[in-house]
């Protein structure tokens, strides 16, 4: 029981880690490759599938727990399923380089390198999601490399990818990219040097979580080489710290967009002014600074004029499909409700916990009562029907 | 795919002698190459599986590569090279998608079917399995007990357990305090202990020999150690070593294995049982046959009479953590109780 609750929430908890860092690829790997991302609105589909798929694996930690054969089964395909929205991505990706007419700077070396991460980790993840062989594979080593290659190659890669591009953005300051790509030689090397072999760890029998085992189990040597990965991996860690340290203090000036990157957030200077924009800017494109360029869309985006938002906390509404500018809200200040609700939400799934049901009545109660305040409509935001006619 | 799946066993036999050399020498948790049931099911879609993985990092890894070697533009400005901008070509290019999704789902749907086959192959015994094993997870040990349908001949062991080969075996398993799991590489996949549920499963050595087995889920401080052995002999070595278990334990008969007995049952059976000496506790592995057994502490130590003394004066140099406790004896009370536990062979 408490095993199927961990896992319920640990297994959409992976997505959600690797699921932003595709994204940070999928958006920035083009601007690499000269050109925009191959099948967008199919990656995008593919990520929502993912999320929604994503919630209904959990059981594949669990095939050798002595669940019914239905479910294996069922659980089973469904981890299978779940690749083929990966694969879309995996493929635009490797399209959108093909089409392209790539640059190599530092974040690109780590995106390229990501793709063939993920790969590796996904596949391993397809292995463990046939039954019969998790019923061999759980437990081992060759699941702690699978996890690694997931968290390490799927997060670190695309984040650290990221970071490299985005830095200029955020601090005005370009990093060395000589200094970079000496950290992504090691972060590279060292990593696959480590969890590489991890895998054969786990196929020749080491299960997971042991201080020690017999010296003749064959194991020593590829301990060895993880042992001495990972401090490469470490070493590469470091020089990226120092690598941001240096931009910080030395990088050259960044200029608004140094990459010739097509967003919106290239239109501002580096680092953005605390408005971001002075005016909302209206869009005609997904490639607003590529429009010149591309024969893409019907129009031209507008960044410099635009409806202005200057009285008080405002927003603007927009419908929900295409981004039309549709009305302005005002936004509510702070307010102590969202605080409140999560205290009695805490009473109310503790009480749950601890069979104490009168206290979890009265967390239930207190919960309604929390999100009644803090949806009251008030008259300050137009949000009551005698402010609507007024605003 | 079929012809892939075809060669596929025959990658795997091509590696079998080096396996099945090493077993039991240098690769005791080897499950690439099995020797028995339902491992041998579950070995060929693992090594299915294993290719398929490496041919698509393999296929991915050079499509990338590829890529950037041939199309990487050398020299660019990135600020002032703004033409290099090249419009999608989404069309032709969706193309090779679709193709290479469709290639993905096909090699899923074999492996899906595959799945399935040899999971309903696996699910039962061919045949009927006569004989019914126990096993119950301690903190950092196995009981192991054999059932009967006649009472006479039920009796219970520790870490090691034999079985006849040919036979299917069936195990229920369950755990007297946190999850275990049960796990023999080399002849079948893991089951888990879990305290208050009642696993199933089965397994049929095909080949004589030991096998390691060992804790598979986390379950504390000496996880680690916690292995065991699976002896898989002839179907009459197997019935004699049944009917010598059964066999009461002999009376000892030197000055010093007698009174090793009595401090035994003074300080020890709280928590060890001795079938006929004396009726003990069930905290700590069944003793009856002890000296029977090929090791100490499961699977820690070799059983000699050297091990033997050093792990009951004081086991917790030996294994830290472990649930029994160190007790205050003498010198030569401790020679004395050693002296008796050696007389717990064969019996006869
Ligand atoms: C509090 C209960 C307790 C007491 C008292 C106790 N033991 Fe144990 N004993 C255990 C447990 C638990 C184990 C299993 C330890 C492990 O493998 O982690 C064990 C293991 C052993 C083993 C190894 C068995 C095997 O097959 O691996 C021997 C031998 C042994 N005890 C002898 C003794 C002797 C002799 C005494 C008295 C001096 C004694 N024990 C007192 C609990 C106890
Ligand atoms: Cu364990």
């Amino acid at each position: 029981m408490w095993q199927h609750l961990f896992w319920i929430f640990a297994h959409p908890w992976v997505y959600i880690i690797v699921l932003p860092a595709m994204g940070m690829v999928s958006d920035a790997l083009p601007v690499f490759c000269r050109q925009p991302l191959v099948g967008y609105t199919l990656v995008v589909i593919a990520t929502i599938t993912t999320m929604i798929l994503g919630f209904g694996v959990w059981v594949h930690h669990m095939f050798a727990t002595g669940i019914p054969f239905m479910s294996l089964s069922f659980f089973s395909g469904a981890s299978f399923i779940i690749t083929i929205p990966s694969a879309v991505s995996v493929f635009a990706w490797i399209l959108t380089i093909w089409y392209g007419k790539p640059v190599v700077k530092v974040p690109f070396l780590y995106f390229a390198s990501f793709i063939v991460m993920f790969t590796i980790g996904g596949v391993s993840g397809v292995m463990t999601a046939s039954v019969p062989a998790d019923f061999q594979l759980h437990g081992t080593y060759f699941v702690v490399a699978h996890i690694h290659y997931v968290l390490i190659g799927i997060n670190l890669f695309g984040v650290l990818g990221a970071l490299y591009f985005w830095f200029p953005k955020m601090s005005g300051r370009m990093m060395s990219e000589r200094l970079g790509t000496w950290a992504f030689a090691f972060i590279f090397g060292g990593f696959n040097l480590a969890f590489l072999p991890m895998h054969w760890t786990g196929l020749m029998g080491m299960p997971r979580r042991v201080y020690t085992y017999p010296e003749g189990a064959g194991w020593g040597w590829v301990n060895m080489t993880t042992t001495v990965g990972s401090f490469l991996l470490a070493f590469g860690i470091l020089l990226v710290l120092v690598n941001v340290w240096h931009g910080l203090r030395r990088g050259k000036p960044a200029g608004d967009n140094p990459w010739d990157a097509p967003t919106l957030e290239w239109a501002v200077s580096s680092p953005p002014p605390p408005y971001n924009f002075a005016t909302a800017p209206v869009l005609a494109s997904r490639h607003p600074l590529w429009e010149d360029r591309l024969p893409e869309g019907s129009g031209r985006s507008s960044l410099h004029h635009g409806p202005l938002l200057d009285d008080g906390k405002e927003a603007m509404l927009t419908t929900v499909l295409d981004a039309e500018p549709d009305l302005v809200v005002k936004m509510p200040d702070d307010t102590l409700w969202p605080f409140l609700t999560t205290v009695a939400m805490t009473v109310f799934f503790g009480a749950l916990l601890l069979h104490l049901w009168t206290w979890a009545a009265a967390g239930l109660g207190a919960i309604l009562l929390c999100m009644l305040g803090w949806l009251w409509p008030r008259d300050d935001l137009a949000q009551t029907s005698k402010e609507a006619h007024h605003g | 795919m079929r012809r892939t799946i075809r060669h596929i066993p025959l990658l795997g036999t091509a590696l079998a002698p080096a396996a099945a050399q090493a077993q039991g020498e240098n690769r005791p948790m080897w499950y690439l190459e099995t020797f028995g049931s339902p491992g041998n099911e579950i070995t060929p879609i693992l090594w299915g599986l294993l290719w398929l993985a490496i041919g698509v990092v393999v296929i991915i890894a050079a499509l990338v590569l590829a890529g950037v070697f041939l199309k990487t533009q050398r020299g660019v400005d990135m600020r002032r090279d703004q033409e290099a901008v090249s419009p999608p070509h989404d069309h032709s290019a969706l193309r090779w998608m679709y193709g290479g999704l469709f290639a993905t789902l096909a090699a899923l749907s074999v492996f899906v079917v595959w799945t399935m086959m040899t999971m309903a192959d696996i699910r039962q015994p061919d045949g009927e399995a006569p004989i019914t094993i126990a096993i119950t997870g301690h903190q950092w040990w196995w009981q192991v007990t054999y059932l009967s349908e006649d009472e006479s001949r039920i009796f219970e062991t520790a870490n090691e357990i034999h079985v006849p080969v040919g036979v299917p075996v069936k195990f229920r398993l369950t755990s007297a305090d946190v999850i275990h799991s049960f796990w023999v590489p080399a002849i079948a996949s893991k089951t888990d202990l879990i305290p208050g549920q009642e696993n199933t499963a089965w397994f049929r050595a095909d080949t004589p020999g030991v096998y390691r087995g060992q804790c598979a889920e986390y379950c504390g401080k000496q996880h680690a150690n916690m292995a065991l052995r699976v002896v898989a002999e002839s179907p009459e070595d197997f019935d004699a070593w049944w009917d010598m278990q059964l066999e009461p334990v002999e009376m000892p008969e030197t000055e010093v294995a007698k009174m090793g007995m009595e401090l035994f049952r003074l300080n020890c059976a709280a928590c060890h049982n001795i079938r006929g000496a004396m009726a003990g506790g069930e905290m700590g592995p069944d003793l009856s046959h002890l000296m029977e057994r090929t090791t100490l502490a499961s699977g820690m130590l070799p059983n000699t009479p050297g091990h033997l003394s050093g792990w009951i004066a004081n086991p917790d140099v030996i294994k830290p953590g472990t649930l029994m406790p160190r007790t205050d004896l003498s010198g030569p009370e401790l020679d004395a109780i050693r002296a008796f536990l050696l007389t717990l062979d064969q019996g006869a």
